[in-house]
Formats: structure tokens, sequence, C-alpha cells
């Protein structure tokens, strides 16, 4: 048995958790900010030229959540290349079963290899979960006015009742497309 | 340059979005399917501690580091926009096994499925915007 190398292993919910919270008492005294990560989105889109209203406001004020996001870029790159030394993400076995059930078997890496993996390049599978899961996360967390960290973290930290809303449709969603629409995508 | 804390704090939750394996598909499936505490503990104690934040904030009229009030503001209630754009992005949130934090991490870990989901994800941003107005809210 390994022993826990806080280094170069994950870390437990308990340790992790507050740390990721603590962002939002450190983006709030230092930057003045809440915390949210898909507005950066709308305002890269918002450098595209468009005529629709949505997109019509002064870019140089989300400035501050692109550097944010490239930020989580930069810190994602150095510590999953230095700092994070795990081959398969340890996962309930239950769960291992399940998916074993719907026809997974490689459980290597952050994504399962069979349906990302370049050599399935060539598959539809492929580009249904990559284009089509992509464009459902864009048009989705926009059209829900934000994500897991602006409506989720933020929100709820403001027992905001938009919030509320939007996570239990966020679970109800991920939760109805895990049991009834996931097999057929995967098939 | 006065955007770069904003860069570092950044850094900051990119390393913890790997810490937690908040980005892989696995754990992403293991809480959909309730079969792990992970997720959920991550979830509770990060919104704790934001929520003492905010609390504390309240209470004793904290400022920032550099003496301004703090500004806490709800996003506004449109409960059908929050249901319909909510459940779409649960559903690509299960496909992807991310989310928008997750989606930037992805990328910094040079995996190449982030290309197209990127894209994808902007496309999807975009298409938003320009339909907005016919969509109800």
């Amino acid at each position: 048995m390994k022993t826990f190398d806080l280094l170069h292993d994950p870390w437990p919910w308990y340790v992790v958790g507050p740390l990721m919270g603590a962002t939002i008492p450190l983006l709030l005294f230092w930057g003045n900010r809440m915390l949210g990560a898909s507005s950066s989105l709308k305002h890269l889109c918002a450098l595209l030229p468009s005529k629709a209203e949505y997109f019509q406001y002064d870019v140089r004020n989300g400035y501050w959540n692109i550097a944010f996001s490239i930020g989580v870029c930069l810190g994602a790159a150095i510590c999953f290349h230095y700092f994070y030394d795990t081959n398969q993400v340890t996962i309930a076995s239950a769960t291992v079963e399940d998916l074993q059930q719907l026809g997974l078997s490689d459980f290597s890496g952050m994504m399962p290899y069979e349906i990302f993996g370049i050599s399935s390049f060539t598959e539809t599978r492929y580009w249904l979960f990559t284009v089509v899961g992509g464009f459902l996360v864009g048009f989705g967390v926009r059209y829900a006015g934000g994500c897991t960290s602006g409506h989720g973290f933020m929100g709820l930290s403001l027992m905001s009742r938009a919030s509320f809303l939007a996570i239990l449709a966020f679970f109800g969603g991920g939760m109805f497309f895990t049991f009834f629409l996931l097999p057929y995508f995967l098939s | 340059m006065k955007n770069l804390k904003f860069l570092i704090i950044g850094m900051y939750f990119g390393v913890l979005i790997i810490k937690s394996e908040a980005l892989s598909w696995f754990r992403i499936q293991e809480m959909f399917r309730l079969q792990s505490f992970h997720m959920y503990g991550i979830f509770g104690s990060a919104v704790l501690v934001g929520s003492i934040t905010v609390f504390l904030i309240r209470k004793y009229q904290l400022r920032t580091f550099s003496g301004q009030d703090v500004i806490l503001q709800r996003k506004p209630l449109q409960p059908t926009a929050h249901i319909i754009g909510g459940v779409l992005f649960g559903f690509g949130w299960v496909l992807t096994g991310l989310c928008v934090a997750p989606i930037f991490a992805l990328v910094g870990t040079g995996y190449i499925a982030a290309a197209p989901i990127l894209m994808s994800t902007l496309l999807g941003v975009y298409v938003y915007g320009q339909f907005r107005e016919s969509l109800p809210h």
C-alpha cells in the first residue's frame, strides 16, 4: 500500500473543497469580483463580430475574467504535469461496473480513451461527445446565466434563488441524461 | 497589469481542479450516479466557505484590501432560462464530463479532445447570443 504523497497525489474532498471555496474570499477581498468562469466565454465571443445585443458592451470590463480563465489553464497545466502522478482516477467500484456494462473497459486518464482518444477520431461517437457535448455546455450555461462556479459556488454562497433553481436543473439534467440517454450515446 | 492578480487566482483555482479531479469524466459519472461523496463533499465544503465569507462581509461590513465596499450581487431570477438552460448544460456536462472551468483546465493538461470541446463550447455561447431574443427567459 502506497503512502499518501501530498505533492503528487490527488487530494481528498475535505482538503480540496475548502481550498476551492477560499477562491471566493480571495477574489472578493483582493479583486472585488465574484467567482465565475462562464462569463469569460461570453467575453471571448463578444470579441468576435456580431450584431446581437447580447454581445454589445465594453469587453474590457470582462478582461479580468478572461485572465482568470487563462490562469485556470496555466495552473492546471503546471499541476497536471508536475504534481499529479496518477494514471487512473480512483472511482467507486459501482461506477466502474456500471460503465463496463455500457461497454467501456479503459479507465485510465481523465477521460475515456475509447470515446475521446485520438484513434476514435473517425467515429461519430467522438464528435457527439466533444462537439454536441461542448455546444450544450456553452449554450446551456449562458442560457442558465452561469455555471458550476458562478451559480454553484458563488450563487449558493449568496443564497440566491436563481442559483438554487439553476443547480437543480444542472443535476436534474445530468442525472436524467446519465440514466436514460447516455446508454444510447455510448452504443 | 491590473489583471495579473486574476491570472494568479485563476492559477490557484486551476491547480485545485486537478487536485480535486473535478475535470475527470469518470468522477462526473460517479457523481451523477450517486456512487461517491467526493464531488458533493467538494461542492458542500466550498459553498460553506463561500457562505461564511458572505456572512462575515455582511455582518461586519468588511472591505476589500484596498478599502472599497465589497460588491455582492445575486443573479436575476429567470426561472424558465435557469431550467431549460440548466438541463441542457447538464446534458453537456455528462457528455464531455466537464463544466466550464474544467474545460479551461483540460486545455492546460494537453488532452487533444480539449480543442473540439472548447471550440464547440464557444460556438454554443455565440449561437445563444445570436438567438437570445427569440428564446423564452
